[in-house]
Parts: C-alpha cells; sequence; structure tokens
C-alpha cells in the first residue's frame, strides 16, 4: 500500500507531557526540505538545573517512552550546550548506527557503543569520534525555564529504529 | 547530502528493487537500492513497506541499519522526482545487513545535482582562454583522439602517458578496465602506464605470485574458523570494515567455536586469538582487544621497516621447533631448504632488530606454528596489507612471510587458513598484457625527467597518490601551463588547429597535455586541458570481486549526470574515433588495432573481455540471478544453471607449472637507502594509510559537509609526549618536512602513538603525505610509502578545536 502521509497519519505518541502542557509544540524546521517535515515535538520537563551533576548523566525519553536519552552538564561551554554556562547537552543514547543502547564514559567523556565500537563525543555535539554510523548521536534540544527547569523542545537527528522520531500511526481512511 | 534528518520515507512495497555492491572497499558489502516516485511511501506497517519492517513501534537493537544519510531525493531525465534508498542487504553473506559509514552515505552521494554531487563533471570540459567550458562528447574526442594521433604518428606511442586504475569497484570493474587496457595497451600499444596509487605498471604482490599463490586464496569463513588471526600492516576495523566485523569479530568473542566444532571433529578449538604486527597501536587493535580481551590479542609493535626480520626469526625458530608441516613441504613445495638457511636469523637477532621481546616472539610462535592439545597445527591466517605493500621492499618482506607460511602449511586449501592481502578497492581486473615488462618503467620519474607528451588520469589523481609529490605536482603542472599558454593564444581555432597548436607545445616546448577522466574535476585535471566525465556504479552495470574473489553484478538503477557516460563506453568512443581516424588516413592496419569497440552498452564491454578471457559461463544474466551473493571466482562450472565458484584457491596445486609452490630465500637487509638517509636526518617516523570515515583521495569527501565537518583537514596523529614537547594540542595545524618536500595536517593527539612517531593520512586533500615520501622502490618499482621520516612543528591553531573531536579513536 501507497500512502501520502499527508493524508494518513496523525501524530501520537507525544505522552504526558505533551497532554499536560497544551498548545506546547515546538517545531522544527528542517533545513532545505519540504520531505524532511516539520515535526511537532512534545515539550517535556526533564530536569532541574541545580539538580544536575557535572559528568553524571541523567536518564530520560524523548520524545516518547521508547527513545531512551541523557541529559549531561559538562561543567564549561560546549557547542550546543545550554544553561548559564551553556554545559548542558542531551542525546539520544541508542547508537544511530545499529541501535545497540551507548554507555557514557565519565572519565575519557564519551558515549560509546560495544556493539560495532562506535565512540561519540557529547562536548562536541555528539560528533562521531570513529565509529560506523552516517550520523552523529542525535542531540535533544532544550530549554532553561526561568525558573531554572530544563526542557526538551525537539531534536536534530533520526532517533534509531524509526521513520520518524515522532512516532506516526497509520489511521484507517 | 542526504534531504533528510529526523525523518525519513519509507519504500512502498512495489519500489524498484535493484542490488548494488558498495563503491568503496575490498570487502564489497551487498546493498539494496529502492526507488520509487516521489511523493509516494510505503507505510509503517512491516507489510506496507518495501523493507519489510514495522515501524509503528521502534525496532530493536540490530533490527536495521538505516540513517537518514541512507535515503535521497532525483529528479531523472524526463522530470519525475524520485526517491533513493540505499540500504545494506541482511541476504548478503559478506555483510549481513551491516554498513560500514562508508557504504552506508552511498545514498547522500547520487547524482542528483545537489549536495556532494553537485560537483560532479556532468559533460566534457575543454580549457581555453584563461577559463574551461564546456563541449559535446564529439569536440571532446575529436581533440583527443587527434591529438593522440598525431603524437602516435610523429612520435610513437610512448609519448602517451597514463595514469590508470587497475581495480575494481567505483572507477574500476572488468569492464572498464578491459575496455582501458584493449584501448591502451592493445590499441594505443604505449608502455608508459603507471597505475592509480603507484608510479608504475607492477603488482602489489608480484612474490606471492610467483611463489604460486595469488593473494586472495582463501574466504571471509576463514578469518571465522581461524585459531589465530594475523593482522599484518593492516588496520582492518577502519579500512576493511565489515569483514573485520561481521567475520573476524565473532571469532575473537568465541562466536564461532560451534562452528568450528562442526568443521573440524576431533580438532582442539576455541576463541580466536589475534596477532597484530604494527609499530602503532591501531584502533582496530583497540577493539579487538575490547572484544577478544587483553591475553588473546598480541601486539608486534616492531620497528618500521623490520618485517622481513620478524618473519624470518619465528622462520628460524619454527624450524627449531620442528612446529613445520614436513608432509606439506614435502609434497607440496619447493627450495625449503635454500629458503631456511638464507632467512635464518635467531630469535635474539630478530628481537635486536624489530624492538619486538623475545619473550612476545614466542608467545606469537606458541600461539600460532606449536601443535594444539588434541595434537592438530593450529589454523593460522595471515592477513597483510599496505604495511607490507607499501613497506620496505615489498618483494622481501612478502617472500620471508610467504616462506613462513609454507612451511607451517597454512596455505593451499587448509580451511582457518591462507596467506591473503586484506585489499584497498575491490578487484576487477581483465586486460590484454602490459607491453611495458618487468620491472615496469618508472613514469613519475619519466615525467619529471620531461618525457612523456601527453599525460591522461583516468580516475585516478597522482598529485595526491604517489610518492615524490610535490615535484611531481611541480613539474606536471609547469609543463602543463607551456600548453595552456599556446592554448590561450588559440582565438578562435577549430579543433585541427587546436591541435597543431597543442602538437608544437608538447613535442617543440617541453609541454604536456592533461586529460583528467574522472567524476570531479581533480586536482591533476584542474592544471591540465581535458576533462571527461565519468560514471559510478549505479549509473552504470559493474563487475567486480571483492577479497574472496567473490563477484556480483551491481546494477543500474539510475542514470549518470548530464552527459557522463561509464568509463568503458569513453574508451570506447576514443577507440572507435581513431578507427575512423586511420581508416581516413588509409591507414589499415593500424585503424585494425583500434577494431571491435562498437559496444552499445557496458554489458558488451563484459562480454567482449571478461567472457572471452576469464570465464564464458559468466554473463549479466546468471549474476543476476545470484544477487548480492554473486559467486566465488574462478567458476567451476554450472549446476541447475547456477554458476558454481570456488571458496579457497589451491587445495591440489599451485599456480606454478610443477604445482608446488615455492619458497622463496628473503634475507633481511635493512632499510632501503634512500629512506635509511631520511631517517638518519628527521626524528619522526611519518607512518601512513586511510582513516574509517574518509575514503581514498576524498574524491566524494572532500564534497560532503559531514565528512568534511569531521576531518576539515588531514589527519596528523602524535603522541602525547611528543605534542607536549612540540607544544602541540589536537585541532592544531602543523607541518612536516624533509629533504623531500613539506605538507601539513590537522594535529590529533592520540595517547597510544609512540614517541618519534606520527601518522598521517595517506592521500588527503590539503596535506598530502606523498610530499614527503622518497623515491625507494623494490625491485618492481614497488614504493616505500611507510619509509618516510620527517620533522614536524606546530603552525598554529587554525582553530578546528571548536568543530572537531580531540577524543582519542581508540574504542
Ligand atoms: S566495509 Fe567496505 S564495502 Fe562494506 S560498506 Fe564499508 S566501505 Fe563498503
Ligand atoms: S550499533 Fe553501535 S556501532 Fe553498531
Amino acid at each position: 500500500m501507497t500512502l501520502s502521509r499527508r493524508n494518513f497519519f496523525k501524530l501520537t505518541g507525544l505522552g504526558a507531557a505533551a497532554a499536560a502542557t497544551p498548545g506546547a509544540f515546538a517545531q522544527n524546521a528542517m533545513p532545505g526540505s519540504a520531505d524532511a517535515g516539520r515535526q511537532a515535538y512534545p515539550v517535556q520537563p526533564i530536569a532541574r538545573l541545580d539538580a544536575l551533576v557535572v559528568n553524571q548523566p541523567l536518564d530520560f525519553a524523548y520524545p516518547d517512552a521508547g527513545s531512551a536519552c541523557q541529559l549531561l552538564r559538562l561543567g564549561h561551554a560546549v557547542p550546543g550546550g545550554i544553561g548559564p554556562q551553556q554545559d548542558i547537552v542531551a542525546y539520544s543514547i541508542l547508537c544511530p548506527h545499529m541501535g545497540c543502547p551507548t554507555s557514557y564514559e565519565s572519565s575519557s567523556r564519551r558515549y560509546k557503543c560495544g556493539c560495532h565500537f562506535s565512540v561519540f563525543d557529547p562536548e562536541m555535539g555528539g560528533q562521531q569520534v570513529i565509529g560506523q554510523a552516517t550520523q552523529d548521536l542525535p542531540r535533544v534540544l532544550l530549554e532553561l525555564d526561568d525558573d531554572g527547569s530544563i526542557r526538551a523542545v525537539g531534536m536534530v537527528g533520526l532517533v534509531y529504529g524509526r521513520q520518524s522520531n515522532v512516532m506516526v500511526q497509520e489511521v484507517s481512511a | 547530502m542526504s534531504q533528510f534528518s529526523d525523518r525519513i520515507p519509507l519504500p512502498p512495497v512495489d519500489a524498484q528493487t535493484t542490488n548494488l555492491t558498495c563503491h568503496f572497499c575490498i570487502v564489497g558489502c551487498g546493498y539494496k537500492a529502492y526507488k520509487w516516485p516521489r511523493p509516494q511511501e510505503g507505510g509503517p506497517a512491516a507489510a506496507d513497506n518495501a523493507l519489510g519492517l514495522d515501524f509503528t513501534r521502534p525496532l530493536p537493537p540490530l533490527a536495521a541499519c538505516l540513517s537518514p544519510a541512507m535515503v535521497n531525493n532525483l529528479r531523472d531525465k524526463e522530470g519525475q522526482d524520485w526517491h533513493v534508498m540505499i540500504v545494506p542487504d541482511k541476504d548478503c553473506v559478506v555483510n549481513q545487513g551491516q554498513a560500514s559509514t562508508r557504504g552506508g552515505m552511498m545514498a547522500s552521494l547520487i547524482a542528483n545535482g545537489q549536495g556532494v554531487s553537485a560537483s560532479r563533471l556532468t559533460a566534457p570540459m575543454v580549457y581555453g582562454g584563461t577559463n574551461w567550458r564546456p563541449a559535446g562528447w564529439e569536440e571532446a574526442i575529436a581533440l583527443y583522439a587527434g591529438l593522440t594521433q598525431r603524437l602516435l604518428d610523429a612520435e610513437g606511442p610512448d609519448a602517451l602517458l597514463f595514469n590508470l586504475f587497475d581495480h575494481g569497484g567505483a572507477g574500476g570493474g572488468y569492464e572498464n578496465t578491459w575496455a582501458t587496457g584493449k584501448l591502451i595497451f592493445s590499441g594505443l600499444g604505449t608502455s608508459m602506464v603507471r597505475i592509480h596509487n603507484r608510479p608504475a605498471y607492477n603488482s602489489e604482490c608480484h612474490a606471492t605470485r610467483d611463489m604460486g599463490i595469488n593473494e586472495l586464496n582463501n574466504s571471509y569463513e576463514d578469518a571465522e574458523l581461524a585459531d589465530v588471526l594475523w593482522s599484518i600492516g593492516n588496520n582492518p576495523y577502519e579500512t576493511q570494515t565489515n569483514y573485520f566485523l561481521v567475520h573476524w569479530l565473532p571469532n575473537l568473542q568465541g562466536n564461532s567455536v560451534a562452528k568450528k566444532q562442526a568443521r573440524f571433529p576431533g580438532e582442539t578449538v576455541g576463541r580466536g586469538r589475534i596477532i597484530f604486527v604494527d609499530p602503532r597501536r591501531t584502533a582496530s587493535i583497540a577493539v579487538a582487544e575490547q572484544a577478544a580481551g587483553r591475553e588473546n590479542v598480541l601486539h608486534l609493535a616492531i620497528n618500521p621497516g623490520t618485517d622481513t626480520a620478524l618473519f624470518n626469526g619465528l622462520l628460524t625458530y619454527v624450524v627449531e621447533q620442528d612446529w613445520i608441516d614436513r608432509e606439506f613441504i614435502a609434497a607440496r613445495t619447493t627450495g625449503f631448504d635454500a629458503a631456511v638457511q638464507a632467512n635464518r636469523l635467531s630469535l635474539e637477532e630478530c628481537s635486536a632488530i624489530t624492538g619486538v621481546p623475545v619473550a612476545q616472539l614466542r608467545q606469537a610462535a606458541e600461539w600460532s606454528y606449536r601443535p594444539k592439545a588434541s595434537g592438530h597445527r593450529p589454523r593460522a591466517m595471515h592477513a597483510y596489507e599496505k604495511g607490507i605493500i607499501w613497506g620496505n621492499d615489498n618483494y622481501r618482506i612478502q617472500s620471508a612471510l610467504v616462506d613462513l607460511v609454507l612451511a607451517t602449511g597454512n596455505v593451499g586449501g587448509r580451511r582457518g587458513a591462507g596467506v591473503v592481502r586484506m585489499g584497498g578497492h575491490q578487484e576487477g581486473y581483465v586486460r590484454p598484457p602490459f607491453p611495458g615488462g618487468r620491472p615496469a618503467p618508472f613514469i613519475d620519474e619519466a615525467v619529471i625527467a620531461g618525457q612523456g607528451r601527453m599525460l591522461t588520469a583516468w580516475a585516478c589523481d597522482a598529485f595526491r597518490s604517489t610518492l615524490n609529490a610535490q615535484q611531481y605536482r611541480a613539474v606536471v603542472t609547469k609543463r602543463a601551463a607551456i600548453v595552456r599558454e599556446a592554448i590561450d593564444q588559440a582565438r578562435g581555432a577549430s579543433t585541427a588547429e587546436l591541435i597543431d597548436i597543442i602538437f608544437d607545445a608538447v613535442t617543440q616546448k617541453g609541454g604536456l597535455f592533461v586529460t583528467s577522466i574522472d567524476l570531479y574535476p581533480k586536482p591533476i585535471g584542474e592544471i591540465g586541458h581535458l576533462m571527461l566525465p565519468a560514471a559510478v556504479p549505479g549509473e552504470m552495470n559493474l563487475t567486480s570481486m571483492n577479497g574472496e574473489r567473490r563477484m556480483r553484478l551491481s546494477e543500474k538503477f539510475m542514470d549518470p549526470p548530464g552527459i557522463a557516460k561509464p568509463d568503458c563506453l569513453i574508451a570506447a568512443e576514443i577507440g572507435k574515433a581513431l578507427q575512423a581516424l586511420y581508416t581516413q588516413a588509409g591507414n589499415a592496419a593500424m585503424a585494425a588495432r583500434f577494431a571491435g569497440f562498437d559496444w552499445a552498452s557496458e554489458e558488451d564491454a563484459f562480454n567482449d573481455g571478461f567472457r572471452q578471457n576469464e570465464s564464458e559461463l559468466v554473463t549479466y544474466e546468471r549474476l543476476r540471478a545470484l544477487g548480492n551473493n554473486g559467486v566465488q571466482l574462478p567458476v567451476q562450472g554450472l549446476e541447475n544453471g547456477q554458476l558454481v565458484g570456488t571458496e579457497v584457491l589451491y587445495t591440489e596445486r599451485f599456480a606454478t607449472e610443477d604445482g608446488r609452490a615455492r619458497f622463496q630465500p628473503a634475507p633481511w637487509s635493512g632499510l632501503l637507502p634512500l629512506a635509511q638517509a631520511q631517517k638518519d636526518k628527521y626524528p619522526f617516523w611519518v607512518n601512513n594509510g586511510r582513516v574509517n570515515e574518509l575514503w581514498q583521495t576524498l574524491y566524494n569527501d572532500e564534497h560532503n559537509p559531514a565528512r568534511m565537518g569531521r576531518w576539515p583537514a588531514t589527519l596528523v596523529e602524535i603522541g602525547t609526549a611528543d605534542a607536549a614537547r612540540l607544544g602541540i594540542a589536537s585541532g592544531d595545524l602543523v607541518e612536516l618536512y624533509n629533504d623531500y618536500g613539506s605538507t601539513q595536517g590537522m594535529a590529533h593527539v592520540e595517547p597510544g602513538i609512540r614517541e618519534g612517531q606520527v601518522f598521517m593520512m595517506a592521500m588527503g586533500r590539503q596535506g598530502v603525505m606523498g610530499d614527503l615520501a622518497t623515491t625507494a622502490v623494490d625491485e618492481n618499482v614497488l614504493p616505500y610509502y611507510k619509509g618516510t621520516w620527517a620533522a614536524v612543528r606546530r603552525l598554529g591553531d587554525a582553530a578546528y578545536s571548536a568543530s572537531v573531536t580531540g577524543k582519542s579513536r581508540h574504542y
């Protein structure tokens, strides 16, 4: 069956966070392509700034419960970092090669995948240091509230195992 | 570049599906190319997309290898819009559904006029009036063939120089090697030809072939069956990725034990061990330690250039221990005693030369050659690549290695064994004999000496891939400029008049007319006068074989960009034009030399070349039926209409007249003198090779922002202590220089690199390692690229550290 997604897909899997924050959808336009679409991402609180410990990742899931991510405070400004020190970043921790969970090695500050040994640098936007993926670690876009709470508002890069970061579900016409 | 970021379209179940063998490395991974009209999409349910994957929920790990880089858009010549997805084929026995970061990028590179491919040549380009302009084929071929004929008639074939691919995959394959060989060897008859990556027309494996052993003699499965894997001058995680990940890794992780038990009943088997011979601690070694446990990995960190001593020491030791295969030696070889005599070297002497402790030498020998508990000799597979091929006297090292392998019976049909090169590109060689003999002429020196009138660089770029490259570039550029100056004065000249002008510039003024036949404008082409646009797999049908001689048909699914053509058909155009010119001139004998180019398609070139010379049985149709698994050459015959191949060579006879493999004496004789002279003078050994994310001369990668973001400059790995001493940090720009030239790169401080050594990417764009390489060659003119010594200094901070990771590349 061939579908035109505009007509036949509806957004699902937005999760409790989105439901609790009516109207709060972030739009991440992908530059230069209609095909990339404009995904409507949920806005989801993750943690409070003062709860983060430098170099200790914090688990969360985004944009839905099936997508494991980590929030990381690095203690110095890094590309894409937010917060007063521009040192807070977040990534999908599923390896963008074939989806094994990567693990954070705090001594070297690298995400490492034991399946085919890809290595990523959270201090450089998730850049693949070496490895077999064809994209860097997908990045979670973050915002910091005035009250010190950090929320996820979108993603750059495709999370492993998905056609679309925001899961779509077929709807019968 | 791919158009996609966080969502990709899926191929509908009825998407056009073709087989594509990865263009890049020797492994030749199988891929599926899906093509379907935009804006259609398959649905997320497994039954609704051609991948058969259920995207209604997240896939479990390892279920797929799929990313935005594997999807792209395309508008064809009729104006129809398509989606294209190129993904690794789960049913291919080579890669089993895995993509490396190189092959996984193929869809991002397709010629859609955007991104990477915006730089592709789409029409012939002719230089004139200080500028390049597009031309039709007729004009371009008239110029090329007309000038060729003038020079051939006036000066003979050796006025015509070629830098010529000889491999498979992109810019190669049986169709293209045959067509070019037929044109250049049978037609033009020139011997002034060199191969894409070296300054002469020679084999990288003369020694092993002289000994009766082709360098690709086992199957990838043998890596799963070996007790010990030797990785000699070879970094398989970065350079033969999926061979390593799919076939070596399971053995190192103990996952092929059941297979070994089934294949070798009664024999002691276990988890595989691995021995690396490499002066450098590589990414592969770090990975192997993780996979196999440190106790199963041995790194023989030899002093640069001492491989011959290593193998001779081991040979002497295993003979002393009587760990050799006397029965095999007696029945299937000749020359054993003489080689043992000539190569004799005690373990102590070996240790002193190689720098490897005696205990490690013993351990390597025990792992690899001491009979196992069951009494069987271990199965030791010896794999080597550029550390030997570009090593200190290629012919001698290879002989010493194969002597050791023959003495221990690890080649000749035994499974889990073999003495094999790992390979760079795929292979795909079928050509008439090279007219130049052996040793072949040292072409690059001839060019520098002012010889030759017309140079054609065919799918290669010696500006980035030769030794003494700085001088080579300078001379070729200068000689080309002489022709440019003449052309610049030729206003309004017809093609015939232009040929006269160029003929005068090259025969009277020392000029060199330079043509580049390639995908992109290349540095060697950009200083020249004519560029002809070629095609890649996917834009043409192409056959090649991988490192286990597995031949596949890589199928066309789109057109080349603009009026670009497959290389074989470009060769045919030139051949036909020359035939017509000689017919016109009433020279029937010369016209006859260019007969047989009336090909309508690449399949005609295949039928003329491979089928007439290698195996009549192999047809496109039969290959298509075998899909991405193809057939392992040589073909034995047909069974139920299917081609039957050969898993392992030399089960009965070696490739010599008497069928016996030949030992060859190969005594240790020190470093080649030109290399030794630089070593005596400069502090750093400049090791060199490929980098995981980049392919060869970067012909695609340099146009790919995703690649250039990671590697904006040529990698120079340096150890922590040396970096500290020289004030160098990761991301700094550094200069390397010696008596031959100077070049630069981006420093990367890698803790595992030994003091007094650096590693530089071999064929970079702004930093060319060959600028430092001496003219030291072996008896067959095989360069000693690895025998490079230089000084290193910090140039400054090029701001790379703001966008390029400096983290360790070792897992
Ligand atoms: S391992 Fe080699 S052949 Fe396989 S996908 Fe990577 S580059 Fe291509
Ligand atoms: S799944 Fe992580 S490297 Fe392959």
